[in-house]
């Protein structure tokens, strides 16, 4: 026993546990890690320059750029979509007006599951949790009068987002923007869908190898796009716990890089463009540990396996979106102070974009108003609060570094035991990742509901109010609308044209990269949902294992 | 009903959304609590929604939606069992629904909308004292 130990045992015993006022019991971070009353120097345990170094430089712990955000702020990018391409279209521009400096896009569910809006499956679902694209005509209205050659778009698209990166190409070429300078991130992370958000369309083999098809694409002719964003968010919002959010997130991140390396890229190819994902919820300081141990396993994993010899192959970029889940329906106004601490949290764990939502969140699509504030709670961070001023402010603090290490070693656990079902293939047929986060769910719930986790409004100080609150509904003739738009959009064009390069598509389906043969068919305007469909005849569908 | 018998509860989730946390966690709360459940799992038709419930014979169904579709598929549900003749079920429905869609809901006959925070227990309590109503 060191010095510091033995003073703190001494401590222990003669101040905390005699204290007139005694402790109110364990208390725990939001995963259940065990927290003591104070942490000291000997908490904290290795060499500096291995475990953190200076920002810039490898683990990259502390940050991956050397002067974070004193030479540049985070992307403020809020994640919009609306109605049909006319109304998002609209509101885009109303963010942008307002300062936003990235767009982010959301569709409906007929789009993210490769459905046109004309199909009978996509009744009652069109533009009401995103926008509708089904058509190259679609995205073009969407885009209408912002500058592709400025802006970078991030889309949450994943099933189909070989086929909507392809539209955006497109539409990019019409409006004499060549792919080589578009900027921009599709979600693509097929993974995460059979673990936790569940819009997968193919079974998970062929829909891998799309995913790996888009990387060898993006590396040759679009080097300023990231095909993929590696997101633990949905995991976490299906009830993971930060560790498993993290854990999952980073295995399924491995998993891409190694079907990569085995097609034979090169590492350094596409590894500089992989970026990542996560949640920020309520649980400050485990938030900021959880992203700073993040860049810490994700940097050492990838030298050790992977050898890369560019640094940035390294780095772990990644947007934050702070949590829907913690937000209540009850005295929703409460929602704008969890989404500036969650936002706070990213801030000091180094984000590279973020999303704050809005206080609405929990009754519909945000109203202009909310989306509003939900902007400005990011400019307040950025410009009022100085938190900017110098790199990973938090770093050094003896709890934070603990916990840092403590999450790190979790997520190691975790990764042995996803190595040891085989994979984390293997892992998603067995239904692992899925029971995994039911079981947190589940818990989570039930220690809400037995008040060993305070919610503000819905088990502590409640006040049985109807909130005075005004929601966005999408009205009814915007499906109307959108379904006679692509019934037309289908009526001017040649079949034969269409039906030859969808021909292609199904023939290459598992031989070439797929990305030239899905712009040629959008091209000949063959739409989404025609796309999708034709690989489903190749590779089927997939249905997912029911875990409860 | 006897009080012998347990109540059989069909947990579905029509339309396209994954959202599927709340059904399931509800789904599992509702077996602690001594219900039958059934779970049908994601991206569920209302026609096989009705049809799985007169099927399994359940007392009640529970319909999640998250991605505001909800007049749409609750609508659709509600017009097969009128169409089928079905009047015994007790049907309930969860997800992000506003308060003014609520009131529209109860009107087509579903009997409660319970939205983000909803203890689970008062969804226990409805249906055991519906049911036993019935």
């Amino acid at each position: 026993m060191n010095d510091f130990e033995k003073e703190y045992e001494k401590w222990y015993s003669e101040k905390v546990l005699k204290n007139p006022i005694p402790e109110r019991g364990d208390f725990y971070t939001s995963s259940g890690i065990k927290v003591k009353t104070v942490y000291i120097p000997s908490d904290v345990k290795g060499s500096y320059f291995e475990k953190l170094g200076l920002p810039g430089a490898f683990p990259f712990t502390r940050g991956i750029h050397p002067t974070m955000y004193r030479s540049r702020l985070w992307t403020i990018r809020e994640f919009s979509g609306l109605g049909d391409a006319f109304m998002t279209n609209r509101r885009l521009k109303y963010l942008i007006e307002h300062g936003e400096t990235g767009l982010s896009i959301a569709f409906d569910y007929p789009t993210l599951l490769g459905i046109d809006s004309d199909d009978p499956l996509a009744r009652g679902e069109i533009g009401k949790a995103g926008v509708a694209i089904s058509t190259l005509e679609d995205m073009r209205t969407m885009l209408d009068g912002i500058n592709l050659a400025e802006i970078s778009t991030s889309m949450t698209i994943n099933g189909p987002a070989a086929m909507l990166w392809g539209f955006y190409i497109v539409v990019g070429e019409i409006n004499g923007v060549s792919p080589a300078v578009l900027r921009g991130t599709i979600q693509n992370d097929i993974l995460k869908e059979y673990m936790a958000q569940k819009s997968f369309i193919f079974p998970p083999e062929p829909s891998l190898k799309l995913v790996i098809d888009t990387f060898e694409f993006g590396s040759k002719y679009l080097p300023q796009w990231n095909p993929i964003s590696i997101s633990g968010y949905h995991i976490r919002e299906a009830g993971a716990t930060a560790v498993q959010e993290l854990a999952f997130t980073l295995a399924n991140g491995l998993t891409y890089v190694e079907e990569a390396v085995k097609r034979g890229l090169d590492v350094d190819d596409f590894a500089p463009r992989l970026s990542f994902f996560f949640d920020s919820s309520m649980d400050f300081l485990e938030e900021i540990a959880k992203f700073r141990a993040a860049r810490r396993i994700w940097a050492k994993e990838m030298k050790s396996r992977f050898n890369p010899k560019k640094e940035r192959s390294l780095w772990l970029r990644f947007h934050t979106q702070t949590s829907g889940a913690s937000l209540t329906a009850q005295q929703p106004e409460n929602n704008i102070i969890r989404t500036t601490i969650e936002a706070l949290a990213a801030v000091l764990g180094g984000t590279q974009s973020l999303h704050t939502n809005s206080y609405d969140e929990a009754f519909g699509l945000p109203t202009e108003k909310a989306a509003m504030i939900a902007l400005r709670t990011q400019e307040i961070i950025a410009y009022e609060s100085n938190v900017t001023n110098n790199v990973d402010p938090l770093g050094g603090s003896y709890y934070l570094e603990w916990l840092t290490d403590k999450m790190e070693e979790e997520v190691y656990r975790y990764f042995d035991r996803i190595d040891s079902m085989g994979g984390v293939l293997e892992g998603i047929k067995k239904g692992f990742f899925q029971k995994e986060i039911a079981d947190s769910a589940y818990r989570l719930q039930k220690e809400i509901e037995e008040g060993k986790r305070a919610l503000i409004g819905v088990n502590l100080y409640r006040i049985d109010e109807e909130p005075d609150i005004k929601v966005l509904k999408i009205p009814e003739y915007v499906e109307t609308r959108q379904i006679k738009r692509v019934k037309e959009y289908k009526k001017n064009r040649d079949m034969s044209m269409v039906e030859s390069s969808l021909n292609r598509l199904r023939q290459k389906a598992n031989e070439e990269n797929l990305m030239p043969y899905i712009i040629e068919a959008i091209k000949n305007r063959a739409t989404l949902g025609e796309i999708v469909n034709a690989l489903k005849e190749v590779w089927g569908e997939y249905v997912e294992p029911i875990v409860i | 009903m006897s009080p012998t018998k347990r109540i059989k509860v069909l947990i579905a989730k029509p339309g396209l959304d994954g959202h599927d946390r709340g059904a399931k966690v509800l789904a599992r709360s509702l077996m602690e609590a001594g219900f039958d459940v059934i779970y049908t799992g994601i991206r569920q038709t209302p026609e096989k929604i009705v049809k799985t419930a007169i099927q399994e014979d359940v007392d009640v169904i529970g319909l999640s939606v998250l991605s505001g579709a909800h007049m749409y598929h609750f609508k659709e549900v509600m017009r097969l069992l009128k169409k089928y003749g079905i009047k015994d079920k007790l049907v309930i429905g969860g997800g992000i629904i506003p308060e003014s869609d609520k009131k529209k809901l109860e009107k087509l006959g579903v009997a409660a909308v319970f939205g983000p925070g909803t203890d689970i227990k008062e969804i226990v309590d409805f249906i055991k004292n519906r049911v036993r109503a019935n």
